[in-house]
């Protein structure tokens, strides 16, 4: 048997960076402001449940337009010539290498008052600032997570044997029709990312400055509900899907 | 004559294909007949698939014509061919049932719902697969697949129907009883099959036409009584059935040297003194009392076959292949025959005497008595022999001086093997490089259509110095 010795390191971080705080969470979620036993921060966590449902609704467009966007660009991309295909991949990861709060700022330039966007409208005489509304962060989360919608559609398109399409197209499929009724049934596979964290992380963020132990009743619901959807992906998606 | 020549339903003209530069296909000419059972044979990489895949649509030749029913059909794509193919791994969808499989041709043609149930049906009952209708493809065996695959092809109804080696992966009981099945179901249904194959008893077992093509070229057209006794050359004798093939001296119509003893044949008009190549079929030949024998050897082998025995006779250097009902002691002395009309002669496939090439000595050092020169873009390096630097000399390389094993890249890297062909005493193993062919001689076997480094012994070489002016001799 291999020794083990070598994953102790690892070991101690996770304990220390994440087991401890999430036994703190799960302590301070159970206590009042004085330190004593209460379930008052799970009442008061409900009471942002309109942000939560807000949080998810966020989630499920930008999924939804991503796939509307990503699922044509890797039909497209398997048509391609080797050489192309390796640069749209390139193009489309390449701003994954930076930071992750960097591309967002880069949003914020672009589409703030008097940023390029505001200056193209403003010569059909539109004005104004195109941040801080519902639009802006689906944009913004549409960006972030195009490259993880269309990779691993790409990758499951591109494992269809090509014999297949030979055979639709000799049994009388033009190109819609391969498509129609073998590349799209096919690669039709169970992925839903999971990006329901964002928005509602933000009100952790925030009220943990001001009230930790709701914060960390909100970080407990929400936790559940994650663990709840792995489960679920688990259950029903096969692992390549869950790419 | 309308009465006798059945229609040709395609038609390949002069079709020419390269693949990143390598000749695929080099002049195909090919005339299919309706209702034809026609099987395109040949050892993997002599472009059998490509002239399906051409027939079908999915590749197009770089120049030649496809004509269809009287129509040229170059550049038409395949679902608006009237022709279906059945894939070598059938290519069955694994989305849909057998029922979805078979009935999409028929679904994307817009055909009546009822009908298309009727017309799945009854294509299932042909096929063998009554009931099997809701089963999911992918829990079939291999035969079942195969025959799903043959009846989605079937059920559209198309002029002709394409097959690509679609009994390679079965296990050889199953691949006997399909070659039967598909045979009747082509005379069932009357469409005109094309066949492709590399197994030659499959091409002899079904077809009305074989066509034999190795490296891009149809090396002969018949009937498979044709292609087995009357083959055009040695590459088709060796290919179809067990064969001797012997070079031999045609020394006038109907007279033939091998082995030493002139023998009597049937075949005229190949001239005097032309080496041929000569194959007897191993049950054409009889073995006899020595005294009665044409020419005699002493058997060296004895294997019981069921049916026959098959016996390998040495004469002289060489070994001679025997199948006969009657068995012989090994060791013992015999005389074999062949009758005049089993002998039969065909031209050689590279007439040379030796492999020759002309060239111009590109450096040479007398102290080391080496040169060198260039052939097709590479430099050969010459040892212990001089001559001077700018001569112009032809080399003259006996057919044993060529090796394909060696130290190194080779003299040439990369050479074609384009055919092997077992001459009772070693094999004729002939060479396609870029520019030209080789032929050598090698006691092992080589695997055909592959590439190989090509090595020159220049030890066995001879040299001849040609004058300076141009001269206009023949190799």
């Amino acid at each position: 048997m291999k020794s083990r010795k070598l994953s102790i390191p690892y070991i101690i971080w996770m304990l220390v960076f994440t087991m401890i705080p999430i036994v703190m969470i799960g302590v301070t979620a159970f206590r009042d402001k004085n330190g004593g036993f209460s379930l008052e921060p799970f009442q008061k966590a409900f009471g942002y449940s309109n942000v939560f449902l807000k949080s998810l609704l966020i989630a499920f467009l930008s999924t939804l337009i991503c796939l509307v966007l990503a699922y044509p660009l890797a039909y497209l991309l398997t048509k391609m010539r080797h050489s192309t295909q390796q640069t749209v991949q390139m193009i489309l990861m390449i701003p994954m290498w930076m930071n992750f709060l960097l591309r967002i700022y880069a949003w914020v330039i672009l589409l703030q008052k008097n940023g390029p966007l505001d200056t193209a409208l403003s010569i059909l005489g539109i004005h104004g600032s195109y941040i801080g509304n519902t639009a802006a962060v689906i944009v913004g989360m549409v960006y972030e997570y195009l490259p993880f919608m269309v990779l691993p559609i790409f990758t499951v398109m591109s494992k269809i044997d090509h014999n297949l399409i030979e055979a639709a197209q000799d049994l009388g499929s033009n190109s819609a029709a391969v498509f129609r009724k073998v590349i799209f049934p096919l690669s039709v596979s169970q992925y839903l990312g999971g990006t329901d964290d964002i928005m509602i992380g933000d009100v952790i963020d925030k009220i943990f400055w001001t009230d930790q132990n709701v914060g960390s009743a909100i970080s407990l619901v929400l936790m559940i509900f994650i663990f709840v959807f792995l489960v679920l992906m688990n259950l029903f998606g096969d692992e390549e899907a869950i790419a | 004559m309308e009465q006798i020549q059945k229609k040709v339903i395609v038609s390949l003209k002069d079709i020419f294909l390269r693949y990143d530069g390598e000749v695929i296909l080099n002049h195909i000419n090919l005339d299919i007949h309706e209702k034809e059972f026609v099987t395109i044979l040949g050892p993997s990489g002599c472009g059998k698939t490509t002239t399906l895949r051409i027939i079908g649509g999915f590749t197009e030749p770089e120049s030649g014509d496809v004509i269809f029913d009287g129509k040229r059909i170059n550049g038409l794509p395949p679902h608006k061919r009237n022709v279906n193919t059945v894939f070598q791994k059938y290519s069955l969808f694994p989305h849909l049932n057998v029922f979805d499989n078979v009935a999409f041709g028929l679904k994307l043609k817009k055909v009546p719902k009822d009908e298309i149930k009727r017309k799945v049906l009854k294509m299932l009952a042909i096929v063998d697969l009554k009931g099997y209708e809701k089963r999911s493809v992918a829990h079939l065996s291999g035969g079942q697949q195969q025959r799903v695959a043959i009846a989605r092809a079937l059920v559209c109804d198309p002029e002709i129907i394409l097959l690509d080696e679609p009994l390679g992966a079965l296990d050889l009981k199953l691949r006997k009883s399909m070659q039967l099945e598909l045979k009747e179901i082509q005379q069932q249904t009357k469409k005109t099959f094309i066949y492709v194959t590399h197994d030659q008893e499959e091409a002899l077992t079904m077809s009305d036409r074989v066509v034999v093509m190795n490296n891009g070229v149809i090396e002969q057209i018949g009937t498979p009584e044709d292609i087995y006794n009357e083959p055009v050359n040695a590459f088709v004798a060796d290919f179809i059935g067990e064969a001797n093939i012997l070079n031999g001296m045609m020394m006038g119509d109907c007279r033939v040297r091998i082995l030493g003893k002139e023998l009597t044949c049937v075949d005229k008009g190949f001239g005097t003194n032309t080496p041929v190549d000569v194959v007897i079929r191993p049950e054409d030949v009889i073995i006899t009392t020595p005294e009665n024998g044409q020419l005699t050897g002493v058997v060296e082998n004895v294997t019981f076959k069921g049916v026959h025995y098959e016996m390998s006779v040495r004469v002289g250097k060489c070994e001679i292949l025997v199948h006969s009902t009657d068995s012989a002691e090994i060791g013992s002395e015999v005389g074999l025959r062949v009758i005049p009309f089993n002998i039969q002669i065909m031209n050689k496939l590279l007439p040379i005497q030796s492999n020759t090439v002309e060239t111009v000595v590109t450096y040479a050092s007398e102290e080391e008595q080496t040169f060198e020169f260039e052939l097709e873009g590479e430099t050969v390096t010459v040892n212990k022999k001089y001559i001077p630097q700018g001569s112009r000399v032809r080399i003259h390389l006996p057919f044993d001086a060529l090796s394909i094993t060696g130290k190194g890249d080779g003299d040439l890297k990369d050479v074609y093997i384009e055919s092997v062909v077992y001459k009772g005493e070693h094999n004729e193993i002939i060479l396609e490089s870029d520019t030209r062919k080789w032929l050598m001689l090698s006691d092992t076997d080589e695997q055909v259509a592959t590439y190989v480094p090509l090595y020159f012994d220049f030890s066995k070489a001879s040299f001849e110095i040609l004058p300076e002016p141009q001269a206009e001799e023949g190799a």
